[in-house]
């Protein structure tokens, strides 16, 4: 080190630590107060913790965003390449099924946030649970009538591969990459459901162990922006999907 | 007596394995990639010994295929783009700005285990017959045309990459939410910029990649078409999504690499950074930018003039911010006080490297020059010369920049000197004939050749092999110091910065108590700042 620089160096970076209490061991307990049993020790206090954890999720869901953006991307190229073909694929979907899922899965986007706000307002452990299982039993729903559609999907041979029916197509090339894209894009969206009840039921377990209260809520709140993320990935899909064939061969 | 440090708090295979300190986690990656690197580094030799003479006589055009596109594949997804985020990235960036550890410990480790589970598939893939498809998986050879280890290897692949993510979004949550009082955005050090930028693009552009590998691999198992044309698919919208993220990613390589220059070219020039919000924001506008120029992969691929035209544009574009960058290191070098210790050497050599293979880059952005030389050797030298020689150059800067931190112990500086000589001269003698050969017309992925070809080919074989040899000295020296090398103590470097006022190796908690930043992080000279404080 040259030594001309050295008179141009200011002190050390950080200034000498302000202690309150007493001497204390050196691991952040300097100022003698309790920290909440769910401080993990890197995190100054909970406020930091969950902040933390919120924009945590946050940047997921925008990787979740640019995962689906492929799919969509493949959506709209061959959409614009085949428009005729899409709209005749997709006046083969059920409206009625279709919307009723739309439904469903708002209204679960209401429970959930009422299980959010229950957590925040310290509410009984029974009301918390209650919201969370509303919410399941909505997303099990909505499951169990993708389950139908995809039902009818096999029967009628419309999944594309082997046992494709071209037959009952005018354009069966596209209807097929249509379906293609279908199967992808609301599998992909259906196991992000599934893995939404996964973590419903862990929030179910902690919250039935009264776990969140005013204090701590995270888990609640960061599962709820996933949930409702789900949901608005649908909010795209039914009209896409469900709503674009409405005026084929109808005029 | 020994203090309690990271390294010996705790001990046994379970406190390494199921650690969440970020700076074991920071070692658990060094060790990984390490052999990935050797793994990657063992076909690049098969390859520049099979091009040793024009016949192709050592291995079958086949398995030369599936040599180089395992070169590619380890040397990409399983070290340039872990290599300084995983490794110096985990290690730092919570020191350096003051906190404990990463926001999210756990996540962090898991990381590190998807990243050792991708690794299996890929090498699984490579021992039961190895891939043909060259690294970048064109459709059809990765659909219709190659062997079901494709899937294996892109699996690899894809799990691989949410390793990627979750580091990404970890250094995203941790600039943001877990910096020290008083370290502001504009105190922060370059590196972390650096680090920011490199998550953005982490976070946007992998998953991209593993939606992608997602529809090669339900086209493959459910026979749909998305990118078969015989079933209406386009096989050009599998380059443009697999470009859309693997142009970006060679900023996931390359801004990590800048962020360890800025560094090192302050610290041996006793400099402050000249321009520091410039090259702050310079690393945002790459990361930006560098979304935005994946067509000119693809210019020879069916795409229209215009959005040809558009990509070669914006591809000049991006090199504005790098080219700030080389002038700002070059400034902040000016009437510095500079050492030559061998962190430097590789600063010194990045830099020189980098505006060569930057250069060609503008060179390849141009549309007519690209349709000349496409797919020759001149752009593999143009991509080895940003990979080797800036990526590789400034993460082997930066090992030896924070080893002493790392490990407590200095290692033998002539020794470092050799390797640093030997990796500049055995790179550019592997790669420059590169540029020659490919602009004379030499095409890549053959493994024969033209015999007026086999000049600048030996060349490229000798290089290589000085090359092997600077690379695997540091493995020597480096293991080495960790027995018998000095003590480094907290600042052997006389440099600035966080890193360096806590002990080698560092506690296991970083700081004793959450420091206060009262000042920008690297004043080798007073600034009004300093002043008001």
């Amino acid at each position: 080190m040259s030594d001309a620089h050295a008179e141009h160096y200011p002190g050390p970076l950080h200034s000498p630590p302000v202690k309150i209490g007493g001497e204390g061991p050196a691991h952040g307990h300097e100022d003698g107060h309790v920290h909440h049993p769910k401080l993990q020790h890197h995190f100054d206090d909970m406020a930091q913790q969950a902040e933390a954890s919120t924009l945590g999720m946050w940047v997921f869901l925008v990787t979740e965003i640019m995962f689906f953006g492929g799919l969509f991307t493949a959506y709209l190229v061959y959409r614009a390449h085949s428009p005729e073909a899409f709209q005749e694929a997709s006046a083969h979907l059920s409206i009625g099924w279709g919307g009723f899922n739309t439904a469903v899965l708002i209204f679960s986007s209401l429970t959930m946030a009422l299980a959010v706000r229950a957590a925040q307002t310290s509410e009984s452990a029974k009301t918390q649970v209650t919201w969370i299982a509303i919410t399941m039993f909505l997303g099990l729903v909505f499951l169990g009538v993708k389950g139908i559609e995809y039902t009818e999907k096999f029967r009628d041979h419309i999944v594309p591969g082997p046992y494709f029916d071209a037959s009952r197509w005018e354009h069966p090339a596209g209807v097929e990459m249509f379906y293609s894209l279908y199967f992808c894009m609301t599998g992909l969206h259906a196991l992000h459901m599934i893995i939404g009840l996964g973590i419903m039921t862990w929030l179910a377990i902690k919250a039935w162990q009264r776990s969140f209260n005013a204090d701590y809520y995270t888990p609640v709140e960061v599962a709820g922006l996933y949930w409702h993320f789900v949901d608005i990935v649908w909010i795209f899909l039914f009209p896409l999907l469900y709503l674009i064939g409405r005026h084929y061969h109808h005029g | 007596m020994e203090t309690l440090n990271y390294l010996n708090n705790g001990h046994g295979l379970a406190s390494w394995l199921l650690t969440k300190d970020h700076k074991r986690i920071a070692l658990l990656y060094l060790v990984s990639i390490t052999a990935f690197f050797g793994l990657g580094g063992f076909f690049a030799m098969l390859i520049r010994l099979e091009l040793l003479t024009p016949a192709g006589d050592l291995l079958t055009s086949e398995t030369y295929n599936k040599v180089f596109t395992m070169h590619g594949v380890v040397m990409v997804f399983f070290f340039l783009i872990p290599s300084i985020p995983a490794v110096l990235g985990n290690f730092l960036v919570p020191i350096m700005i003051g906190a404990k550890d990463l926001a999210f410990p756990r996540i962090n480790l898991l990381s590190w285990y998807i990243y050792v589970l991708g690794g299996l598939f890929t090498l699984t893939a490579a021992l039961t017959g190895g891939v043909d498809t060259g690294w970048t998986f064109y459709t059809p050879y990765s659909t219709a045309a190659a062997n079901s280890n494709v899937m294996t290897a892109a699996l690899g692949i894809f799990i691989t990459g949410f390793s990627s993510i979750l580091t990404g979004l970890n250094f995203i949550v941790t600039i943001h939410r877990m910096r020290a009082p008083g370290m502001t955005w504009f105190r922060l050090p370059l590196f972390i910029w650096s680090h920011y930028a490199t998550s953005l693009v982490m976070i946007l552009g992998t998953p991209v990649i593993a939606i992608t590998v997602l529809m090669v691999a339900a086209e493959r198992a459910l026979h749909l078409g998305i990118f078969d044309p015989a079933l209406g698919g386009d096989p050009v919208l599998f380059q443009h999504l697999f470009w859309f993220y693997s142009h970006p990613a060679v900023y996931i390589m390359i801004l990590p690499a800048m962020g360890v220059i800025s560094e090192l070219v302050q610290t041996f020039s006793r400099k402050n950074i000249f321009g520091y919000s410039f090259v702050a924001f310079s690393s945002l506008a790459i990361a930006v930018v560098g979304f935005l120029v994946w067509g000119h992969h693809l210019f020879v691929a069916g795409q229209s003039t215009y959005a040809g035209l558009l990509f070669s544009l914006l591809s000049f574009v991006v090199a504005i911010p790098s080219a700030i960058k080389v002038f700002n290191w070059s400034a902040t070098m000016y009437k510095g006080s500079v050492s030559w210790q061998s962190p430097m050497l590789y600063a010194i050599g990045f830099i020189g490297l980098f505006t060569i293979g930057g250069l060609t880059g503008v060179m390849l952005a141009t549309m007519g020059i690209d349709i000349h030389v496409h797919d020759t050797y001149f752009v593999v030298a143009h991509f080895h010369y940003i990979m080797v020689g800036g990526a590789i150059m400034g993460y082997m800067g930066g090992l030896h920049y924070w080893w002493p931190k790392m490990t407590g112990r200095l290692y033998n500086e002539p020794a470092a000197k050799t390797a640093a000589f030997l990796i500049f001269i055995g790179f550019n003698l592997t790669f420059f004939p590169q540029f020659v050969a490919g602009y004379l017309g030499m095409p890549r992925r053959y493994h024969a050749y033209p015999p007026e070809m086999q000049v600048w080919n030996v060349m490229s074989s000798a290089g290589a092999s000085i090359l092997a040899i600077g690379y695997a000295l540091p493995l020597f020296y480096l293991l080495w110091s960790l027995y018998r090398g000095a003590a480094a103590g907290a600042d052997p470097w006389g440099a600035k910065g966080l890193e360096w006022e806590i002990p080698s190796p560092p506690p296991t908690e970083n700081f004793g108590t959450t420091p206060i930043i009262t000042h920008g992080t690297h004043q080798y000279a007073p600034s009004k700042e300093v002043g008001i404080v």
